[in-house]
């Protein structure tokens, strides 16, 4: 009986991969199918030029939950651990920023960024906690959704009177408000607005934007960190923990459907026409994908689609690898610098005006980078002496008008080659190759519908109990036997493997109560 | 100096309204405004030959009817009179009208695509679901919900319970409503850039937010959910202009016995032990009392009308923080004649309606873009009436009074004052914009008065001009209006209440903060309430 | 100027129009869907006999009607309706009802399969929107075709003897609820027999231009079978006998209910045998499965009332005595001249309302300015109140 399985996991994301091993740890007999050669989806390291190997979409780890670490006993070997965030500034005075202190601005200031991160910190304990858990549903007389809540209820009033206060009032505002009413530099409030908008597509004056940044610091308090040998390994090392529990992981499979019969799900066929059979089939893939593709229309109801179809999803973050005969030169940084993660967001205006053409289909003439040099630390990317930049740059609006020909490719590539420029006069003499993936790239190489790092934007609106969509926020979705697992659910993206526990979590536990 | 029982700061609608109902109860209450006349931001008034210009606000709809009818507003001379209809001028010389008569605007929105004429139905039951639901608590305190007293957890329970019955999908939605961006909800209807256009307006008037900015589907309510006659989402010109609210609103409080005193304006709030005991006027006087209350925005109120030293300084830092944005500004134009819309079809009933010059959702963000920048837009969105039209009273016959209210137009110009060219600049940019479809405007004008925030401030007091005394953001609503822990009209000094739009329920022509704010202070008097309760609705 | 003409500001005016207005001796009329329709044009009760012992026309134009059509027509209309569209072959006719995702009615209405793959649905409602977002992920394409068919009712006993008279050969062997076409002055006439009076009955429906043409044929055909023009007061009667149902009576559209609870499931519409749980995944499926599981909050009920007074807007109560016993309230009611019968439908809380149950409605009624209140003892029926076998006679008789 080799096509029968307690459960099927379409696609090796590594939110896939994290609640393939979890079922099987619980003695789940469990398939993996993956589309590409590789496992990991976004999170994979691969060669875009000879010699040069990058992290191809996912490059800095900082949200990977300690829970997920624990139960899979994940022990990744970095090769940049807590890293500083050097905000570049014109006159080579950049600042420094770590969890709790920044260099370089006023005492005021420093002082401001320590008051501010220990909120934040605190705020984003309480968030994360609830990241690791299913959403709870409203409404429902059900006693474990009513415990969640209650205790919601309780742990803000725990933060006592002026905390909640705060929290409450915090919660759906933008960050631009906070950074103005706090610091005085404007390059520490470019730094942290980046942050908030990092992945989204929202500007620092956009309402939520201080959820998005709970969120980035809800994993390791925002450290972040490089894995040696890049975000493949990670991918790498969850695949070898599931793969140790018994999971069969198959890649080069791409599901065509996921097969329903009578109202539940009973199997997935593939591209290649094979058929596997399970009454469970979890799909990492994002949900719009797995609702009009894999599933299809016919199988769910028109207000359920209807909702999908309305799932905002449209990527704005970008990727530019370069390959580099050499390391750039930025003036102020020491040669250590080059390990730390570099950020171009002089203001928080700059930030906002970023924003500015993406909300008409446009790319960014001045584009807000993040970047690394992840072959400083890690000689097996590159070959000796040479070097790659892997750099996450906005905004790069999925829809595009006019859609991303090799010209408008071209363009923004040379506007953020253009950026760098500035405080790197030499970058464009050592680029020997470069690879831009937009999102209308990501889309097509990854299979995210939309190129979006979260499979969906991550807004109040789409968060909790209404992410991706109501009924199907708890990932089970209203197909018997079906569940999502991917970034598209709570708690969103990022390589957490928040969503891939919470849904083996929730299966497990539907099982346990039938 | 007489001593009152309590005196109210500001001869606004919110003042007048606190003051009134206070006095209905027999206190013994004046009303001081520091301008000649009363009315704050509603107001008429002559500024050239027989025109009356309702300069600042415009239009009435959100005026509680509980208050109307308990203050017996129509015995002082408020007649409120419904008008209907909306049109967007389209840059390719067509326009999309919106029209009283339901089959008439059924066919028009079909005209541009039967799937958004059908959607509508939608639409509409799903948003007045949410007006029910936030018009049950514009006539009650916000409860506080980190409090353990029974009062704020019975109204907590009762919002909860309100919530609940909703069910499941429909909490959900409700959710998402508060949370998300006009043009997001719309896109959750509608397919035609000229209709979600019209439709999204009433998501950034008077906020310093564009359509796209999460939070402004709840604003959208705010125009919404107010009421002429039972017609909810319905509006109406007060006969003889704004003014006539604030004048009979002023009745009711004379017919009280209160008190109103013009060119009074306060200098401070008296404070002695952490208590107030009255209020020291530009001119020297003082008057006493025991309560006063402020129908001034929160940060005239304590940043410029008290002492810093008076007031907590954490209390004190958050009321800086608060946050009130200059974003929209006037022009009220005298004409000699009624201008002509080419576009429109001779005789169109659309003459009569709200007319506006904007035609996509591009050119709506891109206005805020603008404003972000620290400049008016280019292409703003304008809101245009002309009252006169159905208003006899207001000019002389056959002139017309045209009201534009304009978003986006900031307070300072790149941080810095407006100067009277910039000014002049501005006005041009409306009259341009209006011009662009109507011919014959430019040689109708008589006269025309131009204010940005920065004006408005400097006459009416309202910080930056703003016209909900407050950005109606999630983190400023409810019981976090003005600021946590102090959303329940009573500031940190004793004595001394707010009832101004920046208070809950928050602005626009409502009068409920004024009335609210005087259920409190009734109740901490323990004197008889006045207050209605609101009319409900099963 | 706009050279464009404004849309229409007043009431539109069916194609029939210039054939229903010299009739109309009473000049009463009502909207419908953007249209004049008239109310009755000389006198109700005698157009009500013109259904029930002769041939009445009605005006059938304002209806909403969509063209359904595409490789994926059946699916998308199986994953639409409750009911099993796949058992509907062409040239039949299927009445059926559309809910949302929590299995609430959204409308009723009927659907025409025309050609193979190729629908008309019918409804009282507008549902552009809803029927284009059903068609997510399928390849259909759905038209708006209400102005571009005219339509009329030809019901009676004697309908079938004015429609051959005008020459329509071979309609006899139309089985109720089947459908045929016709050549007509060169185009083409459908007809269905479907009717919304619970009679013998039929119904055409043609190219607006042909409108009139076709009137005048039926008219002069018709005149020796008692032919009348009918206004909607007649047709409602004789909808209530039928114990037909009409949406903002006894159901609101789901999508435009603003409170709670104030929609209606099909199962509680009495519709049970419209839902097909063993067809493919439909709109509302697992909403309704699990309302079969746990019982409904309502049932529908036919009442047959003592007394002849009409229960207009009634209160249902289980008990006659004691008011807390309220468990419902009537949505249509009349005093049917056929049955010579108090009859009502309405609403009660289930599990009240099964056949047979004995209700209590409070009736208020008004003789010369006097109110009177009457407590009318009244019984749960589960058949129409009017079922004659001419009806589904095929062929029918003459008369």
């Amino acid at each position: 009986m080799d096509n029968k399985f307690d459960a099927i996991v379409v696609g090796a994301g590594h939110n896939g991969l994290v609640c393939a091993a979890l079922l099987a740890k619980a003695d789940k007999r469990v398939l993996v199918l993956e589309a590409n050669d590789q496992v990991g989806g976004a999170a994979i390291t691969r060669e875009f030029a000879e010699g040069y190997s990058v992290s191809a979409c996912a490059h800095l780890l900082y949200q990977l939950q300690p829970e997920v670490r624990k139960d899979l006993k994940i022990s990744t070997r970095l090769a940049s651990e807590d890293m500083t965030t050097i905000a570049l500034a014109d006159d080579g005075n950049h600042l420094r920023l770590t969890t709790d202190s920044v260099s370089g601005v006023s005492d005021e200031d420093a002082e401001q960024y320590r008051r501010f991160r220990k909120r934040m910190t605190r705020f984003s304990d309480l968030l994360r906690k609830y990241l690791n858990k299913p959403p709870p549903r409203l409404g429902t007389k059900d006693f474990k959704d009513l415990v969640t809540l209650g205790q919601l209820g309780l742990d803000l009033r725990m933060l006592g009177k002026e905390e909640m206060q705060e929290f409450l009032r915090l919660i759906g505002m933008n960050i631009h408000d906070e950074v103005t009413e706090r610091f005085e530099s404007s390059l520490l409030k470019g730094a942290i607005s980046l942050d908030a908008v990092l992945g989204t597509h929202l500007g620092p004056r956009s309402p939520n934007t201080i959820m998005t940044y709970l969120y980035r610091l809800a994993g390791d308090h925002g450290r972040s960190g490089v894995p040696a040998g890049g975000m493949g390994s990670v991918s790498n090392e969850l695949a070898a923990a599931a793969r140790g529990a018994g999971v069969t992981i198959r890649t080069a499979m791409p599901v065509k459907r996921i097969v329903i019969e009578n109202g539940r799900a009973t199997g997935v066929e593939t591209e290649s026409g094979e058929r596997f059979e399970s009454f469970t089939v979890v799909s990492n893939a994002d949900p719009k994908r797995t609702v009009m593709e894999l599933v299809g229309a016919q199988h769910v109801e028109t207000g359920f689609t209807r909702r999908i179809h309305h799932l905002r999803a449209k990527g704005n973050a970008a990727k530019l690898h370069l390959a580099l005969d050499g390391l750039p030169t930025i003036a102020g940084l020491s040669k250590k610098d080059y390990a730390e993660r570099i950020v171009i967001a002089p203001d928080e205006h700059y930030v906002e005006r970023a924003f500015n053409p993406a909300k008409y289909g446009e790319s960014s003439p001045d584009p807000v980078i993040e970047m690394t040099f992840p072959s400083f630390r890690d000689e097996t990317l590159a070959p000796t002496g040479k070097h790659v930049m892997s750099a996450v740059v906005q905004y790069a609006p999925y829809s595009l008008k006019g859609g991303w020909s090799a010209t408008a490719k071209a363009e923004f590539e040379a506007a953020v080659v253009r950026t760098i420029e500035r405080y790197a006069p030499d970058i464009a003499e050592r680029i020997t190759a470069s690879e831009l993936l937009t999102p209308a790239d990501i889309e097509r190489e990854f299979h995210i519908t939309g190129g979006h790092w979260h499979h969906a934007e991550l807004t109040l609106d789409q968060f909790l109990f209404v992410r991706p969509v109501s009924s199907a926020a708890q990932y089970s979705m209203p197909v018997d036997g079906l569940f999502l697992c991917g970034a598209g659910t709570h708690p969103g993206g990022g390589v957490s493997g928040a969503a891939g526990r919470n849904a083996a979590r929730t299966i497990l536990n539907g099982e346990k109560a039938a | 100096m007489k001593t009152y029982d309590a005196i109210v700061v500001g001869a606004g609608h919110n003042g007048l309204t606190n003051a009134a109902f206070l006095a209905k109860a027999g206190l013994d209450v004046v009303c001081v405004e520091k301008n000649d006349y009363i009315g704050g931001a509603a107001v008429s008034r002559n500024l050239y030959e027989d025109w009356w210009y309702s300069n600042c606000s415009y239009v009435c709809s959100l005026l509680r009817p509980e208050i109307y009818r308990s203050l017996e507003l129509h015995k002082h001379g408020l007649q409120v009179t419904p008008y209907g209809g909306s049109v967007q001028f389209m840059e390719n010389g067509d326009y999309y009208g919106s029209y009283h008569d339901h089959e008439a605007a059924y066919r028009e929105m079909a005209r541009f695509s039967r799937h958004d004429a059908d959607a509508y139905k939608r639409y509409s039951a799903d948003t007045m679901r949410q007006c029910r639901f936030i018009r049950d608590f514009l006539l009650s305190t916000a409860p506080d919900p980190t409090s353990f007293r029974p009062k704020d957890l019975l109204e907590l329970a009762r919002i909860g319970g309100k919530f609940m019955e909703m069910g499941e999908d429909r909490m959900y939605d409700t959710i998402r409503f508060w949370t998300m961006s006009v043009a997001e909800y719309l896109d959750g209807y509608f397919e035609t850039d000229v209709i979600k256009t019209a439709m999204s307006g009433s998501g950034i008037i008077g906020t310093a937010l564009g359509i796209h900015s999460p939070g402004t589907a709840y604003v959208l309510l705010h125009h919404y959910m107010g009421d002429v006659d039972n017609n909810v989402g319905s509006w109406g010109f007060a006969r003889g202009g704004m003014g006539a609210v604030s004048n009979a609103i002023a009745g009711a409080l004379q017919a009280a016995g209160g008190e109103i005193r013009t060119d009074a304006g306060v200098e401070k709030i008296i404070v002695k032990n952490g208590k107030t005991s009255g209020v020291a006027l530009e001119n020297g006087d003082e008057i006493h009392a025991k309560v006063v209350v402020s129908a001034m925005d929160v940060k005239r109120t304590y940043l410029k009308c008290m002492d810093k030293s008076d007031l907590p300084e954490k209390f004190h830092h958050r009321i800086e923080n608060f946050k009130i944005r200059g974003s929209s500004g006037k022009v009220n134009i005298a004409l000699d004649g009624m201008p002509t819309f080419p576009a429109l079809p001779e005789g169109s009933s659309l003459y009569h309606s709200d007319m506006h010059f904007i035609d996509s959702m591009e050119r709506m963000e891109r206005a805020y873009d603008d404003w972000k920048d620290g400049r008016w837009s280019e292409d703003p969105y304008i809101d245009m009436v002309i009252p006169t039209l159905n208003d006899p009273t207001m000019a002389p016959p056959g002139k017309h009074f045209m009201s534009c209210f304009v978003q986006y137009c900031p307070h300072k110009i790149e941080g810095r004052d407006w100067t009277s060219a910039e000014k002049d600049a501005f006005g041009q940019t409306v009259i341009n914009q209006i011009a662009n479809y109507s011919p014959d405007f430019k040689d109708l004008i008589l006269h025309a008065e131009i204010r940005t925030p920065e004006d408005i401030e400097a006459e009416i007091g309202i910080t930056e001009g703003n016209i909900f005394h407050g950005e109606l953001t999630m983190d400023q609503l409810l019981f976090n209006r003005p600021i946590p822990g102090y959303a329940q009209y009573r500031g940190p000094v004793a004595g001394l209440y707010m009832c101004g739009s920046s208070t809950h329920p928050g602005g626009g022509v409502m009068a409920a903060p004024g009335a609210n704010a005087a259920r409190e202070i009734l109740s901490d008097l323990k004197r008889p309430n006045t207050v209605p309760q609101s009319f409900g609705d099963d | 100027m706009n050279t464009q003409a404004p849309v229409h500001q007043g009431r539109l005016k069916s194609p029939f129009y210039s054939r229903i207005e010299p009739l109309d001796f009473l000049n009463e009329w009502h909207e419908w869907k953007g249209y004049s329709s008239a109310d009755s044009l000389y006198c109700a009760d005698l157009e009500y006999f013109a259904i029930r012992n002769a041939t009445a026309v009605f005006d059938l134009t304002p209806m909403t009607k969509y063209r359904i059509s595409g490789p994926d027509a059946l699916d998308y209309l199986n994953r639409l309706v409750t009911r099993d569209m796949a058992k509907v072959k062409p040239g039949r006719v299927a009445y059926a009802v559309w809910c949302d995702d929590q299995g609430q009615v959204i409308d009723d209405g009927t659907i025409f399969h025309l050609r193979e793959g190729e629908y008309r649905l019918c409804s009282q409602e507008r549902h552009f929107a809803w029927l284009q977002a059903s068609a997510l992920g399928f390849d259909v394409s759905i038209t708006h075709e209400t102005e571009d068919v005219a339509a009329l009712a030809v019901q009676g006993p004697t309908s079938f003897s004015t429609l051959s008279n005008m020459g329509l050969e071979g309609l006899g062997e139309l089985k109720p609820f089947g459908l045929t076409h016709f050549d007509f002055q060169g185009t083409e006439l459908m007809v269905s027999r479907t009717g919304f009076t619970g009679d013998l009955g039929y119904e055409l429906w043609i190219d607006p231009d042909k409108a009139e043409a076709l009137w005048d044929a039926l008219f002069a055909a018709g005149e020796l079978y008692g032919i009348r023009a009918i206004g909607t007061h007649a047709l409602e009667l004789s909808r209530i006998e039928a114990g037909f149902l009409a949406a903002y009576m006894e159901f609101l559209p789901a999508d435009e209910t603003v409170r709670t609870g104030r929609s209606r499931s099909p199962l509680e519409l009495g519709l049970n045998w419209l839902v097909d749980f063993k067809k493919p995944n439909f709109n509302g499926r697992r909403a309704l499965a699990e309302e079969r599981r746990n019982g409904s909050a309502w049932q529908l009920v036919k009442l047959d009332i003592e007394g002849n007074k009409p229960a207009h807007n009634s209160y249902i109560f289980a008990k006659e005595k004691g008011n807390k016993s309220e468990i419902g309230f009537v949505t249509s009611a009349a005093w049917s001249p056929i049955c010579k019968q108090n009859v009502a439908l309405g609403t009660v809380r289930a599990p009240h309302g099964k056949p047979g149950d004995t209700v209590w409605v409070e009736i208020y009624y008004q003789r010369e300015m006097h109110w009177n209140r009457q407590m009318a003892k009244a019984s749960v029926v589960d058949k129409p109140f009017w079922f004659p076998p001419r009806r589904g006679a095929t062929p029918p008789g003459p008369y």
